[in-house]
């Protein structure tokens, strides 16, 4: 069996050893399932609770915990988050367990690029990059955006007061990744955040 | 002559000295001089050469408003023109030089403009659209060409900027605009109610004219020394964030602002950082505090260097320590300027006289000036300001009631003029978002109308005006205002904890009403001879107004554009105001009824790269690539843009003769994939998965044909109309399930028809239990076409692809050499061909495997090139070839995908309108050209009858053309009248002046009509 390989291939960047002000790391294949439905249906709450362990988040919410998770995309979608070989099993597992109740549940793992953000400095580094409020407070740890990236669409969530991931579709990962980079660089500190 | 004086200067480091480079000469300034500055302490007074008359010009102003000292700053790939050197900090090393003029600055050829123009009336208002108009051709190649050499400001730079550029989004609920008395007073009386505070002044400098007016006590202390202690007050404040050399540009809906931050322009070159930052800000509410600008008087040649702003003097004098001359007569219409007296006075700089307009003068500051031993003149006026590149003295006298110069002229020698016409409110911003200005007739100025502001998504005025740009010019009146503006602002989004910190004592000196002093003409004709320029920067002069109102430029927004008042890169910032009141007196009307053009963003010019920000290089444009794009760049690929992909349009090998060309890699690819087997990255293919209870319910409507009778595990080609019933997207529906079909669409237009799909469930068929998602990404697909295609898949092995267990235009699952894969039996190339998917992060994989696999039957991998001419080959069209947006499936012959049966379908209702099924309408045909090695351009013009002279009537063009080489002729396909019913007629097609490519309208299907070979 070959091995997955993610977009950016390993791309990573620490603070130190890139000379960048934040963490910049290719999380690599990480498991993504896509669930639409009835947000409020009990049914759907046990199916996301089974797969990742966690409550269906609230609006522009994130609930993460101990590497998976659950992130709120639009008032019926959710993006659920869980390592990348659990991904098809939790997938058929939610299709049965939503079984006659509408829904579509897909495995998307391989449709994004996911690159992990650590560092104080990652909120100054993205309001670099989105229209979004990321001032102290305006963005706490359990937040979660979808917005645009220059001309990409993108989408980030506070894991941690310092860690933080950002997805866009995978084609789009070095563009991603080169844009954040070239945000990060330390001369560029803005000092507001 | 100007020079630095032996002490003061507020915002100067004495012992830091700056060496700098102005037109190649070597000149010292200090830490904290503006280029400016710098240039006026040595003396400096001539600057520049003006745009029409190329006259020497110098310094008017100290600040934004400066409309003269432009120059081209920096050098090589740092070089930008037009800087303002009042706006350029000084920094070591700095080279400056100045723009228009040749062969020097101090000898210009192009100032004979000015010599004709005193003696004939060229370059008068509106004198490009009177001169110049015959003959026609010599526009164009005489008068454009010599105009544009002599007109213009600084010459564009020749090498890419080497700088770096960002955006920076940020929220708050107050924006306070201005770092002045009123923005600091605003600010801290938001901040201390609990607002979400940014502040930003445009200058290096915190406190605007606080600095300067000494003469002012705040809260016991000096305004310099209140305005630090304010300034400590805030930054020490968690909810309040500080900005200087921050600019803000313009305002925008619902409390949307731009500001302009110059990072790096003192410091360039520091690693890392930006230069500038464009800061794009949404506030709950924003405060304009951006103070009051000066306005010149128009008297006779004003424009003589030495002739100055009365508080610009006043600024280089005290915050500088820089004597714009030696011997100055102030010109006043205010109580103002006398500071500029004062100022000049301690600083040991003679003033001969003040005049001032007005016939009684009485207040406090006249009073102090006199005390001085300064000559006060009551009801007197500047005539004419002799000398050329420098004032060398003015012709002075009684003014009359109207206004003008009368009586007896007396001559006062002097070096420097200081005017003041009194203070216009700066109101850019203000106006910007379309809040509305009052005229107050005793103050003689545009103020905002509060109850007429700019107004927020809710409806209500989300921007208040405080201080000076609020018709408050004294300091009380000001700090008061700006206290009220930051707590209504805070209060309005929702911080009034009621908390003010204490208002200082304000002693400052009571001012009289000024004069309002709009023009002070000469005797004479005011075009010649002499001018009153209003507009220093675009060169129009007072009699240019009047010239414009007489012709009946009545409109002051018609008059600004005919005489170009206020147009140039400074916006007017010192003429709109007198250029108005000119026209208001010249066709008998109010200024308020005359009323003022309008003001766009930027307020000062910004640079190109901060709206860039990243968006350049190779972060330009966001490219997509698939999970073998590396591999095919290393295997020769030549890319080519599809959508936002980069796919391979062939692949050129290495051959003893060198690489190939692409026409030979093309010809290659496509004979070794209908001879042995071809690989082809189809992972940009659209596909979206369409699932639920209603999903082929909705797929009847949103496909031409019918896709809810298809059988799971089968494929069926589909079509896609708008609701003009024209043809916008193709591909193959693929039914995975009960409920759940994936739909492939063009590679461009996955996004469109992803969209599509949502309107129209979202808007119409709410009702419908279907979701949709693209999983384009999801997927690496790859086409193994060709006789040995089964070959390759059999060795990999894992899934029976025989004809029996998947026929064609059927689907499976399975595992393919160890790989997770869906198999689809599709063909585009008209071979036995299979599509195969795998999850993209194995895509790289399954193209190796693949390749491996393939090596003994011969595999090859082909690109879009290839890919294209074996669908003509075929007669498939191809979406935005074939169609335009105009063309429907029954033109292009595809009726047999438009279903008869359905009650409905997007478009069915538009194609049954008469004309759409009129005969004679453009349809599909082939066609072969009469020498087989001749290929037809692409968009070639079918003509009824070819003709030596007139104009040919068309009748259709070209929309694919190739040379075929599995045919070894060329092949077409085109969009011909009546098509269908011209089978082999000849069409002429006229491709150059004396060629005519004949054609022979054939079937689009050029291979394999039976389909023989994809049914194997």
């Amino acid at each position: 069996m070959s091995e997955p390989v993610s977009a950016i291939q390993g791309r990573a960047a620490s603070g130190n050893a890139k000379g960048l002000a934040i963490g910049l790391t290719d999380a690599g294949p990480q498991g993504m399932v896509t669930l639409r439905g009835d947000l409020s249906s009990p049914a759907l709450a046990a199916a996301v609770q089974e797969a990742v362990g966690v409550s269906v988040p609230g609006t522009r919410e994130a609930n993460f915990a101990g590497g998976r998770g659950a992130v709120w995309m639009s008032p019926d979608e959710l993006l659920l988050r869980l390592p990348y070989g659990d991904a098809p099993a939790a997938t058929a597992a939610i299709g049965k367990a939503l079984d006659g109740e509408h829904h579509l549940a897909l495995d998307v793992s391989d449709a994004r690029t996911v690159i992990r953000l650590t560092g104080e400095d990652v909120p100054e580094v993205l309001a670099k990059c989105a229209p979004v409020d990321l001032a102290p407070g305006a963005f706490p740890v359990g937040s979660a955006r979808r917005t645009h990236m220059g001309q990409i669409a993108v989408a980030f969530w506070r894991i941690a007061e310092t860690e933080w991931e950002i997805v866009a579709l995978r084609s789009y990962g070095h563009h991603l990744y080169d844009w954040l980079a070239a945000s990060a660089k330390p001369g560029g500190k803005v000092g507001v955040f | 002559m100007a020079h630095r004086l032996p002490s003061g200067g507020l915002v100067i480091d004495r012992s830091k000295p700056v060496e700098f480079t102005f037109n190649g000469q070597k000149l010292k300034g200090f830490e904290g001089d503006t280029l400016a500055s710098a240039l006026l302490a040595n003396d400096q007074v001539l600057l520049g050469r003006s745009f029409k008359y190329h006259r020497p010009r110098g310094l008017i102003a100290s600040g934004a408003e400066e409309p003269n000292a432009l120059m081209g700053v920096g050098e090589g790939p740092r070089f930008e023109p037009n800087q303002r050197a009042t706006g350029v900090e000084l920094h070591q090393g700095l080279t400056a030089r100045t723009q228009n003029h040749w062969p020097s600055l101090g000898f210009d050829v192009g100032a004979l403009n000015s010599w004709i123009a005193s003696r004939a009336p060229v370059f008068s208002a509106g004198f490009y659209y009177k001169t110049f108009m015959f003959p026609r051709v010599a526009w164009k190649h005489v008068f454009e060409p010599v105009i544009r050499r002599a007109a213009g400001l600084g010459k564009p730079p020749k090498e890419a900027d080497a700088d770096e550029y960002e955006h920076f989004h940020v929220h708050c609920d107050v924006l306070v605009v201005g770092g002045g008395i009123a923005g600091l007073s605003a600010a801290r009386a938001a901040a201390a109610n609990g607002a979400r505070v940014l502040i930003c002044e445009q200058t290096p400098h915190w406190g605007g004219r606080a600095l300067v007016e000494t003469e002012t006590q705040i809260g016991g202390m000096s305004g310099a020394d209140w305005v630090r202690g304010e300034v400590t007050a805030l930054s020490g404040m968690e909810n309040v964030t500080m900005r200087t050399r921050c600019m803000t540009s313009g305002l925008y809906d619902h409390g949307y602002a731009l500001l302009y931050e110059r990072v790096a322009d003192h410091v360039p070159g520091a690693e890392g950082t930006p230069r500038h930052r464009l800061w794009r800000v949404r506030a709950g509410r924003i405060v304009v505090a951006t103070g009051a600008l000066e306005r010149p008087i128009p008297f006779a040649n004003n424009d003589v260097p030495g002739v100055m702003l009365a508080s610009a003097v006043r600024d280089y004098v005290r915050l500088w320590g820089v004597a714009p001359g030696e011997k100055a007569v102030v010109f006043t219409t205010n109580d103002d300027a006398y500071r500029t007296a004062l100022a000049l006075h301690e600083a040991g700089v003679a003033v001969a006289a003040v005049l001032d307009a007005r016939a009684e003068v009485k207040g406090e500051l006249p009073a102090r000036a006199r005390a001085a031993g300064i000559e006060v003149r009551a009801g007197y006026g500047v005539a004419k300001v002799k000398g050329g590149k420098r004032v060398k003295g003015v012709e002075i006298g009684r003014l009359t009631g109207m206004g003008q110069v009368g009586g007896r002229r007396e001559e006062l020698a002097c070096d420097l003029v200081a005017m003041s016409g009194g203070w216009s409110p700066v109101v850019h911003l203000w106006s910007h978002c379309g809040g509305k200005l009052t005229w107050d007739a005793e103050a003689a100025m545009f103020r905002p109308d509060p109850e007429r502001g700019p107004t927020g998504h809710d409806g209500a005025v989300n921007t208040l005006a405080c201080g000076a740009a609020n018709g408050y010019l004294h300091t009380d009146l000001c700090l008061s205002d700006g206290r009220v503006a930051g707590m209504s602002a805070a209060s309005a989004t929702g911080h009034s904890r009621g908390e003010m910190p204490e208002a200082p004592e304000v002693q400052a000196i009571p001012q009289a009403h000024p004069r309002p002093l709009w023009f002070m003409p000469a005797r004479g004709k005011y075009a010649h001879g002499t001018k009153h320029f209003l507009d220093y920067q675009n060169d129009v002069t007072a009699a240019d107004v009047q010239l414009a109102a007489r012709e009946g430029y009545e409109s002051v927004e018609h008059a600004k554009r005919y005489t170009t008042l206020g147009m140039a890169t400074d916006q007017g910032k010192t003429s709109n105001i007198n250029g108005l009141a000119i026209l208001a007196d010249q066709i008998g009307a109010e200024i308020p009824q005359v009323g003022t053009t309008t003001f766009r963003p930027p307020y000062t010019p910004i640079s190109f790269g901060a709206i860039t920000g990243r968006a350049r290089g190779p972060l330009f444009k966001a490219v997509r690539k698939t999970p073998m794009h590396d591999r095919h760049a290393a295997n020769g690929a030549d890319f080519e843009p599809v959508g936002d992909w980069e796919r391979p349009y062939c692949f050129r090998r290495m051959t003893p003769e060198g690489r190939e060309s692409r026409a030979q890699a093309v010809t290659r690819e496509i004979l070794n994939a209908r001879q042995k087997v071809g690989l082809l990255d189809a992972s940009t293919l659209g596909k979206i998965v369409v699932k639920g209870p209603d999903a082929g319910k909705f797929l009847d409507l949103v496909y031409t044909n019918m896709m809810s009778t298809l059988k799971p595990g089968r494929c069926r080609y589909g079509l896609m109309c708008n609701e003009n019933g024209f043809l916008f997207d193709d591909g193959v529906v693929v039914r995975t399930g009960e409920d759940e079909f994936l739909c492939h669409t063009t590679s461009g237009g996955a996004d469109r028809v992803h969209a599509h799909m949502e309107e129209w469930l979202q808007t119409e068929w709410w009702d419908f239990q279907v979701y949709t998602q693209q999983v384009t990404d999801q997927w690496a697909q790859v086409a193994v076409a060709g006789p040995n295609a089964r070959k390759v898949l059999e060795k990999l092995g894992g899934v029976d692809v025989s004809d029996a267990a998947l026929p064609f235009m059927s689907y499976v699952e399975g595992t393919l050499g160890g790989l997770p894969a869906r198999i689809f039996r599709i063909s585009f190339s008209g071979e036995l061909s299979y599509e195969v998917a795998v999850p993209a992060n194995l895509g790289l994989a399954l193209w190796e495997k693949l390749a491996e696999a393939g090596e003994e039957f011969g595999a090859m991998p082909y690109g879009t090139e290839a890919l294209h001419v074996m669908r003509a080959e075929k007669g498939f069209i191809m979406i935005g070839d074939e169609t335009d947006g105009t063309v429907t499936p029954q033109d292009l012959a595809l009726g047999w995908a438009v279903s008869k049966k359905k009650a409905d379908f997007i478009g069915k209702r538009a194609q049954e309108r008469a004309f759409l099924a009129a005969k004679g309408r453009k349809q599909l045909v082939g066609l072969a050209t009469e020498d087989p090695a001749e290929v037809l351009p692409d968009g070639a013009h079918a003509v009824k009858e070819v003709k030596a002279k007139s104009r040919m009537i068309t009748i259709g063009h070209v929309t694919s053309s190739y040379f075929s080489p599995t045919l070894g002729r060329s092949i077409a396909m085109a969009l011909i009248e009546g098509g269908s019913e011209r089978m082999g007629e000849v069409l002429s097609f006229p491709v150059a002046k004396d060629k005519v490519v004949k054609a022979t309208v054939v079937d689009p299907v050029f291979y394999d009509k039976e389909g023989e070979r994809q049914n194997v």
